[in-house]
């Protein structure tokens, strides 16, 4: 049995790897699928559903699920994009998201898909959900008015820095991101410069000191949406 | 013919959004070509002359004179226009509504670590706009047609997007003109 398969993303026949979730094999065929919820390197967790392309006929996540030969993949369709933006609105209003006085503004990757859906309101209502900021270690926080509950912290702290320090504690809209220690964060092994600290899509695990360090202007999405670089590197490789 | 009207109006907002109208520098004159400002903080005209064709709201509605103020503007626009976070989604003054009312009054008026209230009362003048239990998006009250989002939305977000409307062109504005901050 040959280990390439093919399938096709909007009607463009793609051949990758036999065991490539359709996100990962999309990449490397210079398509990008919208994510969040996953980060390159880390196991892939399946909760967000920014990444759903319809595979066969069925909503999917793309970043779990392997290609199939001769699966028919929609990425680029307007029910998909309904659907995305409708994901992304949800989490807007989830939370208490103010990007204004965020750090994270204009680095951040919930911020940057809104903008390249071109949100500029959401359509459900705010529930300004009363949340708490653990702000006791000398050198990180989180803030939990932020967290989009991704998990790329828990996973990335767990495979790549080899630390049992964040977890998922409660169910529903109660559950939040909780430090593995009595007092919080601070009596746990988390250091600023942790791989779990860079995973953060948005401006919930952040560390303290830093502040608005890059000015407008020149942060990762101020001038190309976010996903930008995957789709320059198919144009160029055309070339 | 007579030139189409604008208002404008800041409810619970900072008048941030106003200044990035004026930033639009000499286009301004370009603008003034185009419409006529009808009440609007920027003429000083307290009251509406007639029905407007567009109207622009900073701000959302922390009072209930922030709700007669925008119901008034739905009524005289033909097209009204959330401008701003705070318009859009609440803003910095929404920041009060994972706090109980009571809780941010008491905090204001009496517990503040620098208040000077000697009689320990809460404000209650019939002059005194009633504050609503929380800050509310302005879509959350009437209908918004426009959404231009930004703390402020840059000048030319304004302008690009009030040129538009008035030329009868779609609101088609470029990914560096939508931002959150
Ligand atoms: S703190 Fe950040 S990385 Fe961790 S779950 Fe929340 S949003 Fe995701
Ligand atoms: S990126 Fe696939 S579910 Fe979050």
């Amino acid at each position: 049995m040959s280990n390439t398969i093919t399938f096709s993303i909007d009607g463009k026949e793609i051949e990758c790897k036999a065991g490539r979730t359709i996100l990962d094999a999309a990449e490397e065929n210079g398509i990008y699928i919208p994510r969040l919820c996953h980060r390159k390197g880390v196991s892939p967790h399946g909760s967000c559903r920014v990444c759903t392309v319809i595979a066969n006929g069925k909503p999917m996540a793309a970043c779990t699920t392997p290609v199939t030969p001769g699966m028919v993949v929609e990425n680029d369709a307007e029910e998909v994009t309904a659907m995305r933006k409708a994901i992304i609105e949800m989490l807007f209003v989830e939370g208490n998201h103010f990007c204004m006085f965020c750090e994270k503004s204009g680095n951040c990757e919930l911020q940057a898909l809104a903008y390249r859906f071109g949100i500029a309101a959401p359509r459900y209502p705010y529930l300004f959900p009363h949340r708490e900021i653990d702000f006791g270690h000398p050198d990180v926080f989180i803030d939990h008015n932020r967290c989009i509950l991704c998990a790329r912290c828990i996973r990335t702290s767990r495979e790549i820095d080899g630390k049992e320090v964040l977890g998922f504690v409660e169910r529903g809209p109660r559950k939040k991101v909780a430090a593995n220690a009595e007092h919080g964060l601070r009596e746990t092994e988390i250091a600023v410069g942790d791989e779990a600290m860079a995973a953060c899509p948005v401006g919930a695990l952040m560390p303290k000191h830093v502040g608005y360090q890059v000015p407008i202007g020149k942060r990762e999405f101020d001038h190309e949406p976010i996903g930008s670089d995957i789709e320059k590197e198919a144009k160029a490789s055309t070339k | 013919m007579s030139k189409p009207k604008i208002a404008t109006a800041s409810l619970a907002g900072c008048f941030g959004c106003h200044m990035s109208l004026l930033d639009i520098d000499e286009r301004i004159l370009d603008l003034v070509e185009l419409v006529d400002f009808d009440k609007s903080p920027i003429n000083d005209l307290k009251k509406f002359t007639g029905k407007v064709q567009i109207g622009l709201i900073e701000g959302g509605c922390s009072t209930d004179e922030n709700v007669q103020v925008l119901r008034d503007f739905r009524r005289h626009c033909e097209i009204l226009i959330s401008v701003g976070d705070c318009a859009t989604q609440g803003g910095i003054p929404a920041m009060r509504n994972t706090v109980p009312l009571l809780e941010c009054l008491e905090e204001a008026y009496c517990n503040g670590p620098t208040v000077y209230n000697p009689s320990g009362a809460i404000p209650n003048d019939p002059e005194v706009p009633l504050l609503l239990d929380k800050v509310y998006p302005c879509h959350e009250v009437v209908k918004i047609d426009y959404f231009l989002p930004g703390c402020p939305p840059s000048a030319d977000t304004l302008f690009q997007a009030i040129v538009a409307l008035l030329k009868n062109e779609p609101v088609d504005l470029p990914y560096e003109l939508i931002k959150y901050d």
